[in-house]
């Protein structure tokens, strides 16, 4: 039984873990602000969640599971709170969205694009 | 009514969060507890939007479906963002909420927003503008399934 926790709660644990790495990858690959915040969400939810989850079983039925369900909470009503806000601060500023379908190749020729205008 | 589960709730949490049941940490929680009832109170907090309590029951239901609706459009996301294609095909479509209350339309706007691959950013009265990092995610959304689903957990079921 203690035995079966302890892999349950690891593989939670490395599964949160991987999430809040593919959050990051996709933070560096993708090419503007709002696509990147996606790839942040990533991090945010299933990352955060699975590590949280993971960590409750670590503590088994104490104060800190409790509490950590408040901390879960908390991140579910101010996350998505955060990422509105910063989004419609972007449309404000008038942070044009790329809209489209769009493949790695284009986006690479777009960014080379870029860098050549600034050199120039 | 409202002013007493508040009360119950703060009482709840301080509990909690302190863990030494001494007579006096437990006055001074209960102290507090009232101080935080009265300034509520004073500043009017208290309504449908402030505590919402007929939502109460639904959260226990509604809360692990969009855990389930997060995990599955988390991997999607993951998904994409390894591709080395990087397949993305943002979108910016308008949403209709269904929800009658201030309260529904803020739960679907930020359950909206809580799923990886889509998020609110803008809301106009019933109508919320929605980005997208793919195409069909957006289609989903417009489908209209997490709608219905809200306006269940709206009447609290």
């Amino acid at each position: 039984m203690q035995m079966a926790m302890e892999i349950a709660s690891w593989a939670l644990i490395l599964s949160g873990s991987f999430f809040v790495v593919v959050g990051m990858v996709g933070l560096v690959r993708m090419p503007e602000l709002y696509t990147r915040m996606h790839a942040a969400s990533v991090t945010d939810t299933l990352g955060a969640g699975l590590l949280i989850f993971g960590m409750m079983l670590q503590a088994g039925l104490s104060l800190v599971t409790l509490k950590l369900v408040f901390l879960l909470a908390l991140y579910i009503f101010t996350a998505p709170v955060v990422t509105h806000a910063l989004a419609r601060a972007a449309l404000h500023e008038d942070v044009k969205p790329l809209l489209g379908r769009l493949r790695a190749p284009t986006l690479l020729t777009r960014r080379s694009k870029v860098k050549s205008g600034r050199r120039s | 009514m409202r002013y007493v589960s508040l009360g119950l709730l703060l009482f709840g949490f301080w509990l909690a969060l302190s863990g030494h049941y001494t007579a006096f940490l437990i006055t001074i929680g209960a102290l507090s507890t009232l101080f935080c009832v009265a300034v509520a109170r004073r500043a009017n907090a208290l309504d449908d939007e402030g505590q919402p309590v007929h939502l109460f029951f639904g959260t226990l239901t509604y809360y692990p479906w969009l855990m389930w609706e997060i995990a599955k459009s988390g991997w999607t996301v993951t998904k994409i963002i390894l591709n080395p294609r990087l397949p993305i095909s943002p979108t910016m479509i308008k949403v209709r909420a269904g929800q009658k209350t201030a309260a529904g339309i803020a739960t679907y706007a930020n359950s909206i927003t809580l799923t990886p691959g889509t998020m609110t950013v803008g809301v106009d009265g019933h109508d919320l503008t929605v980005h997208a990092l793919v195409r069909e995610g957006a289609l989903d959304l417009k489908e209209g399934g997490m709608d219905r689903r809200v306006r269940r957990f709206e009447k609290g079921l």
